[in-house]
């Protein structure tokens, strides 16, 4: 009975995304239902195509689950590469508005759809496949819930694709990393209660005694997420057949709610998930034991009870109460250290096997990673004492950030992770060239080093230019020159951005013919090239 | 606890026994500058919210033992500038915009008041540096639509041009010569290669012989007679070569055609008099007004 059931269920949500298509309450609502109901058409018709009423033999229960792995390593390479993209398709919005193509191609418009990316997309999809491989194999457990895997990961791309299509067409709430609205939403939240009932139900049969620490970073990931998104969109619909809802919460309760949201996101999404994967893949690919047992207990409990009060730096100097502001200044200072836990264990995790950062660029990866992450750690915490946000807020510094944590940390580490899993997932000997992975090194890593450090120097200024006064106290620059001005800087961030991008093109090429199962002919790494003969 | 636990070769530490996937943890112990580091961060977390509003309580939150303020510090900065300058500001509120831009003290502070409210309520149209686009006036050059005199400058400011909202506002209209037919093509194509010759630009000499009395019939009641033009009623000069629609055949052609009419908002009702005053300063000084 492979795939009937499941052909059904498909055909059936096809069916009623048709109804919304026929009855939406606004033309974009309508639009938007036609691209769901297409979707689901042809993920029907493929369904369909696969269906064997009978026979066939049933998986072998013993074995990992590992198919829905090898898709998900597809889809992050995939959503890596189109969210790297647009990230430089905006970028080179900012610096040549001309680009602007209204109303689809609008800054306005893609600028979510680039955080959607690289954040919900890549991130997500990079930390369901790691979870799914790592929660097996340290389990010792075949993922739980029979054919649910495949929906979390089938019904995850879906809602990818429910939300991008809807930030072109316009639909969205207004508030940042929260922006599909409340039925993408109420999809969304279907999916991830799925995803966490796979991975507790595979931690609860597992053959191990204890719990690794790379599961307690992604179950709290999965459990924080939910409850993150489901507080953050309490809100009231206009229409059951309409785009629009409105948001229970109003006024400054509402920017805490979506900070607490937003900067939790980053806590526990971009932080505590791929510390969940950097403890898995760090030892194996080090093929070392976990520096600290202990660290790992003391920094994992502190960072998820501190981080989960950090959010109201978001909102220093607004209408957000002081005791709040306070409290979002010292929860953040006091995160340092617990963050730089996860630093230190991964890299001393490496003391005794450093030698092979000479012949291993995945590793090499990883250590960069840590680098990053120690550093847009520290960022953090600093950005968050109210003197030094009075002069970073609202500029391109937070960009820089962001960019440090997200290229440096997050995305390093799925990278060492893809180059991990690809020979691994496809019985592979080794990755079709280790040379290119240190193309790959270089290129994101010089990629990022000029994007972080040109949005430091553009956001200082952007700060030092806002506040600029004149023995009379008046303002010396208007908010057009301070823009002007960081025009030479948002050209060299997209080249940064496009170096990335090159950098995830090499990957996806590797990977592909690993995939393949070809063998690059190539001097390993650290090895001396032959000797060139003489020409006589 | 005994040893009953692998010993890692290479570094000497004892394992915890744990082996998941042929990963194992070392027993280390907490780093010792990192668990201090963390310690001295709460404590100074602690000092911080003894000192600053940090607590919540029915009604408000904990004031903090320096009663320190967000919105009582903000209060104070723009307490003590706005004390700082009511003496200045005072004299400007009493004072013409001649007798502010004879004093020093008064037109320094002037210049320097109007720059910063220029760039916010200005630069929009007339750029940053007050250079001007088409259909915006350069205001750093000597040619004025309305008047160069300071005081014909501050009625500019006060109540804008067009202004559908001040009936004091300049108002003044160009027919539509083309548009409705009071000129045929051939005539506008003569008296636009006219206008070009008056202010000394490559021209056809025979069209513009041609548009020598269209112009004396139609534009020079306005314009005047040689395109010397009438500050009183808004008639831009022609004999120079500052346009604001463009000095082209095909932009004289389509203002005579289809005359376009500029619109300044009036800023007295928003800025009140002395900022108009302030910003009258900025515009003489950069260096047009007479």
């Amino acid at each position: 009975m492979k795939n009937a059931y499941s052909s059904i269920a498909v055909a059936a949500a096809a069916f009623l995304a048709l109804m919304g298509a026929a009855l939406g309450q606004d033309p974009t609502f309508r639009i938007h239902f036609w691209i769901i109901f297409a979707s689901l058409a042809v993920g029907a018709v493929l369904l369909m195509r696969n269906m064997k009423l009978a026979g066939g033999a049933p998986a072998d229960q013993s074995a990992y689950m590992d198919e829905v792995i090898r898709y998900g390593v597809v889809a992050t390479m995939f959503w890596g590469i189109a969210g790297f993209l647009v990230g430089v398709l905006i970028a080179s919005q900012l610096a040549w508005p001309e680009l602007n193509l209204p109303p689809y191609f609008n800054f306005g418009r893609l600028r979510p759809l680039h955080t959607s990316a690289v954040i919900f997309a890549f991130g997500g999809n990079a930390l369901m496949s790691t979870s799914f491989y790592v929660v097996q194999r340290t389990c010792r457990a075949r993922l739980f819930g029979g054919v649910l895997p495949w929906f979390v990961f089938w019904g995850y791309q879906l809602f990818i694709i429910m939300a991008a299509t809807g930030y072109l067409l316009g639909i969205t709430r207004g508030q940042e990393y929260a922006e599909p609205e409340w039925y993408t939403i109420l999809w969304l939240v279907v999916v991830w209660v799925c995803y966490l009932l796979v991975f507790l139900g595979t931690l609860l049969k597992r053959k191990e005694p204890h719990i690794y620490v790379a599961n307690w970073f992604y179950l709290s990931m999965i459990v924080t997420i939910a409850m993150l998104v489901i507080v953050n969109n309490l809100e009231v619909p206009v229409s059951l057949l309409g785009m629009k809802s409105y948001p229970v919460f109003s006024g400054v309760q509402s920017a805490l709610i979506q900070w607490w949201y937003g900067h939790n996101a980053v806590g526990f999404f971009l932080t505590a998930g791929f510390l969940g994967m950097m403890y898995y893949f760090v030892p194996k690919q080090a093929n070392r034991p976990v520096y600290s047992y202990r660290l790992s207990i003391v920094h994992f409990w502190a960072l998820i009870f501190l981080y989960i009060w950090a959010g109201p730096h978001h909102l220093h100097y607004t209408a957000l109460p002081d005791w709040a502001q306070t409290l979002g200044m010292v929860f953040s200072v006091m995160l340092w250290m617990p963050s730089w836990g996860g630093m230190i264990n991964g890299l001393m995790t490496l003391s005794g096997a450093w030698d092979k950062l000479r012949t291993d660029p995945v590793l090499r990866m990883f250590v960069m990673s840590l680098a990053f992450y120690g550093m847009s750690t520290f960022e953090g915490p600093m950005m968050s004492v109210k003197s030094v946000n009075a002069l970073s807020h609202y500029t391109d510094w937070t960009i820089g950030h962001v960019h440090s944590g997200a290229l440096g940390w997050v995305g390093m580490v799925s990278f060492g992770a893809l180059y991990h899993l690809t020979p691994k997932l496809w019985g592979r000997e080794r990755l079709y060239s280790l040379r290119l992975v240190n193309w790959h090194f270089w290129l994101a890593t010089l990629g990022i080093v000029v994007y972080a450090s040109v949005m430091w120097v553009s956001g200082i200024m952007q700060g030092l230019m806002w506040r600029e006064y004149d023995s009379n106290g008046f303002l010396v620059y208007s908010f057009a020159e301070t823009v002007a001005a960081m025009h030479p800087y948002y050209v060299l961030r997209m080249f940064g951005g496009l170096l990335y991008l090159v950098g995830g093109l090499v990957m996806a090429y590797n990977m592909y013919r690993t995939i393949r199962g070809d063998l690059r002919d190539e001097i390993p790494m650290g090895a001396e090239a032959p000797a060139v003969k003489a020409a006589q | 606890m005994t040893n009953r636990n692998e010993i890692d070769k290479i570094s000497g530490v004892e394992t915890t026994g744990h082996d998941w996937d042929g990963i194992k943890e070392l027993n280390n112990p907490l780093p010792r500058w990192w668990i201090l580091t963390f310690y001295a961060t709460i404590a100074f977390s602690i000092g911080y919210m003894v000192v600053y509003p940090s607590w919540p309580t029915p009604g408000g939150g904990t004031k903090g033992l320096w009663g320190w303020s967000s919105r009582h510090d903000i209060q104070t900065v723009m307490d003590d500038v706005a004390k700082g300058r009511a003496d200045v500001e005072k004299k400007i509120s009493s004072s013409d915009i001649n007798a502010i831009m004879a004093s020093p003290e008064l037109k320094a502070f002037a210049v320097s008041a109007g720059g910063s409210a220029f760039k916010v309520h200005c630069a929009a149209c007339h750029g940053a540096g007050a250079q001007g686009a088409v259909g915006y006036p350069n205001l750093n050059d000597d040619d004025w639509l309305w008047g160069g005199k300071p005081e014909q400058i501050v009625a500019t400011i006060a109540h804008g041009v067009r202004s559908p909202t001040d009936s004091a506002t300049h108002t003044s209209q160009m027919p539509a010569f083309g548009r409705d037919g009071v000129l045929d093509d051939q005539k506008i194509a003569a008296v636009t290669q006219y206008v070009l010759k008056l202010a000394k630009l490559d021209h056809d000499e025979a069209k513009a012989t041609a548009g020598a009395q269209i112009f004396t019939d139609n534009c020079a009641a306005c314009h005047g007679a040689n395109g010397e033009g009438n500050q009183d009623m808004g008639a831009p000069r022609l004999s120079d070569q500052i346009w604001l629609y463009k000095g082209t055949a095909e932009a004289i052609t389509a203002q005579v055609t289809n005359p376009r009419h500029g619109v300044m908002p009036a800023w007295e009702p928003q800025l009140g008099p002395d900022k108009v005053k302030e910003l009258a300063a900025y515009v003489i000084s950069l260096g047009g007004s007479k």
